[in-house]
């Protein structure tokens, strides 16, 4: 977009902003149905894209056996981690893919410049990724428990925890995205700088399941996972609106 | 008037004026607390009951993974700064300030692996310690390579004050699961300071931390100067200095 435009825009901006208080009120949710209504659908078109991080995760879940060792008590033992870092590879993978066709056809743009606070469509924008990579992870998950012979005591805790873990990873992942998104290679650095982001999740969520596995309480674990992704939904956005700023305004 | 420091900052002329006389006074008085307290660790203070003589090496590894911790916080209080108030300065010493970080971190895993060897009989054991300042090298690494990543500068800056700041918030968290997930594994057989240290071993390490916080400070001011020569390197000001300083390298090499 040219400078014009911008300045265009903008100058609709202020006017929309000058509008009576009323309509500022309905904005905010606005923002996130709209938002969250365009995303549902887009993923709804592209449906194929859906099984990539599940098959991502099926085949690397096969490589285990493979390079270790079928015998069941090894693979019950590598279970719970195995399980949890490929679930986090896998919404690592899907993540570069966040904003990227949002931020080549301008619509990125059009969401900044929108009066409405940049904060909820983001929300929305993550609520379709988790709905997308996160939820169907997590289902899959105990599928994956069965074929590396998880103990029965340790998928419900793998169930809890990819569920509120996932969404950590979402929020969290995309900070990630968002300050890679106008770079054409952000794939690898994206993985590099939200990695180490990343290892108190995987350590928490793998060690819920391994000490259900044990025979321990997971509760705390659990709770600490929850506390981890009330605070990223209260600040990731925040950052992610801020970085997809910087993007734009390149 | 009480701001009128805080304002002047933003002035990278005012800073590489400023700091020009005070270099070599913070190299010289850093160099002879490292070298002085060198001497005074590794030839005076006494012999460890247990460890013998390598536990010497706790004189660089201590202040070394101390400094390495501030200087994160260091770059994201400046990157936020910078982020904040748009303060070109601030940018500069977090760009600078994640490398010298890295460095520093680099040789506290490094002299703690040779001070494990020793001690525990493996160069790297999975402790809670090591395992987060491990971590933190990764968090460095991020930030200097999302600064590489970007061809414009501005937005480099922003990104990586961005990635900082959100480290920032994590690394406590960090500190904390990586402690929990350590002893949750095995119960502390490895407690290295649960015996208070002796005075004549405490003293030279103290100082020895006050040598790095000043040699960290000096290669801060330093880095930053040359960032601010790079960067301010169509001005006047930076023109006259470097035309100064041609002029007195050819009058040297007439000379001779």
């Amino acid at each position: 977009m040219n400078p014009d435009n911008r300045k265009v825009d903008s100058v609709q901006q202020t006017d929309t902003k000058n509008e009576p208080l009323e309509s500022s009120v309905k904005p905010a949710n606005g923002a996130f149905a709209s938002t969250l209504r365009r995303d549902l659908l887009i993923v709804a078109r592209h449906r194929g894209e859906l099984a990539n991080p599940l098959v991502f995760f099926l085949v690397v879940i096969t490589m285990v056996p493979l390079g270790v060792s079928p015998s069941p008590a090894v693979l019950s033992g590598l279970a719970p981690g195995m399980i949890w870092m490929v679930a986090l590879l896998a919404t690592l993978l899907s993540l570069d893919g966040l904003f990227r066709q949002d931020f080549d056809d301008g619509t990125l743009e059009q969401l900044l410049l929108s009066p409405q606070a940049a904060y909820f469509s983001v929300m929305a924008k993550l609520l379709v990724h988790w709905l997308s990579t996160g939820l169907p992870l997590t289902l899959m998950a105990p599928l994956l428990g069965v074929m590396l012979s998880l103990p029965d005591t340790g998928y419900l805790p793998l169930i809890v925890s990819l569920l509120l873990g996932s969404g950590t990873l979402s929020l969290v992942g995309g900070i990630g995205a968002a300050l890679t998104v106008s770079l054409r290679k952000g794939g690898l650095l994206l993985s590099l700088i939200i990695m180490p982001l990343y290892m108190p999740v995987l350590i928490f969520g793998a060690s819920s399941v391994k000490a259900a596995v044990e025979g321990f309480s997971y509760n705390s674990q659990i709770a600490v996972l929850g506390a981890m992704f009330a605070l990223a939904l209260i600040l990731a956005p925040m950052a992610i609106a801020g970085a997809l700023r910087m993007s734009v305004n390149n | 008037m009480a701001w009128q420091w805080f304002n002047r900052l933003g002035s990278p002329k005012w800073f590489y004026e400023k700091t020009s006389a005070w270099m070599p006074w913070l190299l010289t008085l850093s160099l002879l607390i490292i070298v002085g307290c060198s001497l005074w660790a590794l030839g005076f203070a006494p012999m460890d009951a247990k460890q013998g003589n390598s536990y010497r090496i706790m004189y660089l590894h201590v202040p070394a993974s101390i400094v390495a911790m501030a200087a994160y916080y260091v770059m994201a209080v400046a990157g936020a700064i910078g982020l904040i108030w748009k303060m070109k300065l601030s940018s500069m010493v977090m760009k600078v300030a994640a490398p010298i970080g890295a460095t520093l971190t680099v040789l506290a895993l490094f002299t703690g692996a040779v001070w494990g060897k020793p001690t525990w009989g493996a160069w790297w054991v999975w402790d809670a310690r090591i395992t987060s300042v491990l971590i933190l090298l990764f968090l460095y690494l991020g930030v200097i390579a999302l600064q590489e990543a970007f061809v414009d500068q501005e937005m480099a800056d922003k990104a990586s004050a961005i990635l900082s700041l959100v480290g920032t918030v994590n690394i406590p968290i960090i500190y904390k699961s990586v402690d929990w997930w350590f002893t949750l594994h095995q119960p502390a057989s490895i407690k290295m300071t649960s015996s208070t240290i002796a005075p004549e071993m405490l003293y030279p390490l103290l100082a020895m931390i006050v040598g790095f916080y000043m040699f960290f400070c000096w290669a801060l001011l330093a880095a930053t100067r040359s960032e601010i020569l790079q960067r301010e390197f169509k001005t006047k000001w930076v023109q006259k200095i470097l035309m100064a300083d041609v002029a007195s390298k050819q009058a040297t090499g007439q000379e001779a």
